[in-house]
């Protein structure tokens, strides 16, 4: 193609009239690993829900690119069908909805939307099955309805259970590495790198540098106060991880007490 | 459309009597508008009644003149003119029937569509005199066959009256009496026709027993009048009318349902209602008034209701179960969607009489529009229901900041070692979930249905298969247009 995949210039984004991202530019192409690290409250989720599409998040300036088409009018939906794939920080419970049925539901949406076949029951299991034992789900697991009632690492194994079944382009996982212990983190890393294609991209958001042995980024990312302040290599990561975000914000504010 | 071979048997065979059927009907199937004591003698002389089912037809009517409409339901509509009726007009006739799909409101043939319901059966449930209606006809007279080796009477309540009188006798008020409330009354004074089933004892009905499945079902008028018995060790599931929208000119249904469970006998009863409720502006549709009880006579017997009512545009209906028999068992389970402007006062009654008696409650309510939603709920525990048992559960969802949702829960306990527990809960329907649907590829309206169809499943579970398939569209249908 050429073009890169994606295009952020100059973004600025406020929700509830406070800014958070302030002119972040990021150009990520087909077959890039971006890992995006920065301390908490710096707008590494915003920057994530902005791509991603969700109300709340208005964007004052700047424009969004994906794959040569302006992506800010689009709604969520269209987006997820065009490929952007969300692994969310904190994975959203929804009783009485089945892991299985979910997915069956959101691949044959999106398929629908592309104008492909929708995929029958049988074919939609199969599929779910599959993947689900790269990542050591259980069947049992799909039957529960989604991220309810599991635990911290189920939940973020089901996220990447989720980006394999449904394919994406451009996946932003956002902080999927917290809350799991090594071997758990073991799954997730490769079951991402197994999604590792030329033509897919990925940004990874997270806080430590551990999750990045597993997923080997092209580029980091260092995000601070709604700017991306530094980047660099694999090497950058390791840095942070020694010797922590010093210098990339002010020293904390202590609340007084009343 | 093709039909099945047998299909066109049957048409052949079925063909001149239901030409001529057609005929009759038209011209005697009327009368003057209004409501008066010659109209209650007129309906039961067309249906040829035994003198001791117009008497009591009488009574109820003598009794009705002196009731009040019933006012403690939080719904709103404009006085009911009941002279402004008519009492016995070919409900929808076949006379007035659409003669091709061209003729059917096209609005209507969009909901069936999105209820993926195949041509030929919307057709029917169209009222479209064709081949599917005889397709119909094949399919009853299996069901026919079937159930009368099995020594099940499944047949109208006028036929009934006629073919097993002492049975109506029996049980016909039993359950419901004539003067039971203001509805319930009407009824009683001028049903049109209804089901009557009966399952012998010990026997269990070899198939799920459906309204849909008998042709005059499509043309029920809107007193309908239903009657099940179930013997000593029976069981039957009975499926009420069907999941397509049945429009209707007429503007008031007064059903009744009576249900009756002897020794160790079962009843599971489901509904699934989705009557016309109504433009978006809150114009026209069903006024839905609905009196259903179930008695659990016999000692270990049960009944269980299920229902999902989305449509009309004012529902008002509680189906009931007094458990009189030592250890029996009451079941309800709801769910309630209003949107735009629909109104619904629904719930259940448990009364505990017996020992031992449990009763289960899961009333799930959906609102959203500038609909209103209440949930009431009567837990009667008596002196002598030592040991009774309830739990209920009721959950409201709200879509949107318009619609209202209430819980109005009434609990009498007279026996101190009775065990009542009541949970509830008001919630609305959350950004994030939505947000994830979205992000996953949903759109705004599959989402909702999608989440909808989640907050109800306890009670879709309990819907027999094919109906809770239904039903979880029909959610997704209903809900439409509640998001922006
Ligand atoms: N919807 C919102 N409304 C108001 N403030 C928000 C909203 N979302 C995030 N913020 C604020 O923006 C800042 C960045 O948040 P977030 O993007 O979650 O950071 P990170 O993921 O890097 O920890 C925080 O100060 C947070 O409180
Ligand atoms: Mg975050």
């Amino acid at each position: 193609m050429g073009k890169a995949m994606l295009e952020i210039k100059n973004l600025h984004v406020s929700a509830e009239g406070q800014e958070i991202l302030r002119g972040v530019d990021l150009v990520v192409n087909a077959g890039e690993v971006h890992a995006i690290m920065g301390p908490n409250g710096s707008g590494k989720s915003t920057l994530s829900y902005v791509l991603a599409g969700r109300p709340g998040y208005d964007i004052t300036q700047g424009s969004i690119f994906y794959r040569g088409e302006d992506l800010t009018p689009l709604p969520p939906e269209a987006r997820a069908a065009k490929g952007i794939f969300l692994g969310f920080q904190y994975p959203v419970e929804i009783p009485g909805v089945a892991t299985m049925t979910f997915l069956k539901h959101a691949l044959n949406a999106q398929r629908k939307w592309r104008g492909e076949e929708e995929l029958d029951a049988m074919g939609v299991m199969k599929l779910v099955q599959r993947e689900a034992g790269k990542l050591k789900i259980s069947a049992d697991m799909l039957k529960r309805p989604v991220n309810t009632g599991f635990s911290g690492g189920e939940k973020k194994r089901c996220e990447i259970l989720q980006m394999a079944v449904l394919q994406p382009l451009l996946a932003v996982l956002d902080e999927t590495d917290s809350g799991l212990d090594v071997d758990a983190l073991r799954l997730v890393g490769d079951g991402v790198s197994a999604l590792r294609t030329p033509d897919r991209a990925m940004i990874v958001i997270t806080h430590y540098q551990r999750l990045l042995d597993h997923i080997v980024p092209d580029f980091v990312h260092v995000l601070s106060q709604g700017k991306i302040t530094r980047s660099g290599g694999r090497e950058l990561a390791l840095e942070l991880d020694r010797e922590g975000y010093a210098g990339e914000q002010p020293p904390e504010r202590i609340p007084a007490r009343a | 459309m093709s039909a099945r071979p047998e299909t066109i048997t049957a048409v052949e065979a079925a063909g001149e009597t239901y030409k001529h059927g057609f005929v009759t009907e038209i011209d005697s199937e009327f009368a003057p508008k209004g409501l008066s004591e010659d109209i209650v003698r007129f309906i039961s002389a067309k249906k040829g009644e035994p003198e001791w089912m117009l008497d009591w037809r009488l009574r109820a009517y003598r009794r009705w003149l002196t009731m009040q409409e019933p006012a403690w339901a939080k719904v709103d509509f404009p006085q009911i003119d009941y002279q402004d009726s008519y009492y016995y007009a070919a409900p929808k006739g076949f006379g007035t029937r659409p003669k091709s799909l061209e003729e059917v409101d096209p609005e209507l043939l969009r909901t069936y569509e999105k209820l993926g319901i195949p041509l030929s059966e919307r057709m029917l449930l169209a009222g479209v005199a064709v081949d599917a209606v005889f397709d119909s006809v094949s399919v009853v007279t299996t069901f026919k066959e079937k159930l009368h080796e099995a020594g099940v009477i499944f047949c109208s309540i006028s036929e009934a009256v006629q073919d097993h009188p002492d049975m109506v006798k029996k049980y016909l008020g039993s359950v419901v009496p004539y003067a039971d409330n203001f509805h319930a009354t009407l009824n009683s004074a001028v049903f049109s026709d209804g089901t009557f089933v009966y399952i012998p004892p010990g026997v269990r009905c070899p198939m799920e027993l459906s309204t849909y499945f008998r042709i005059n079902a499509a043309n029920t008028g809107q007193f309908e009048r239903t009657l099940i018995i179930a013997d000593k060790g029976s069981y039957v599931s009975y499926l009420e009318g069907c999941t397509a929208p049945m429009r209707d000119e007429n503007q008031l249904h007064a059903a009744v349902v009576e249900l009756v469970a002897l020794d160790d006998a079962e009843i599971k009863y489901s509904t699934v209602q989705n009557w016309y409720p109504g433009d978006k502006e809150g114009r026209g549709g069903i006024y839905n008034f609905v009196t259903k009880r179930g008695l659990c006579r016999g000692r270990n017997s049960k009944i269980s209701w299920t229902q999902v009512e989305t449509g009309s545009a004012i529902t008002w209906k509680y189906p009931s179960c007094i458990l009189q028999g030592d250890n029996s068992v009451g079941e309800f389970y709801s769910i309630a969607i209003t949107n735009n402007h629909q109104q619904a006062d629904t719930g259940t009654k448990m009364i505990h009489i017996g020992r031992n008696t449990t009763s289960r409650i899961v009333a799930k309510g959906i609102s959203a529009g500038a609909s209103q939603s209440t949930y009431r709920g009567l837990v009667s525990i008596h002196p002598r229901a030592e040991g009774a048992r309830n739990h209920t559960q009721c959950d409201s969802l709200l879509i949107g900041d318009k619609c209202g949702a209430h819980t109005v829960p009434y609990i009498e306990v007279r026996n101190p070692s009775a065990q009542v527990e009541h949970e509830a809960t008001t919630s609305k329907l959350s950004e994030e979930q939505m947000f994830y649907c979205r992000q996953r590829g949903l759109d705004a309206e599959s989402a909702v249905a999608l989440l909808v169809n989640g907050f109800c499943r306890e009670v879709l579970q309990h819907l027999p298969m094919e109906f809770a398939v239904e039903a979880q569209k029909l959610v997704g249908v209903s809900l439409e247009g509640s998001v922006g």
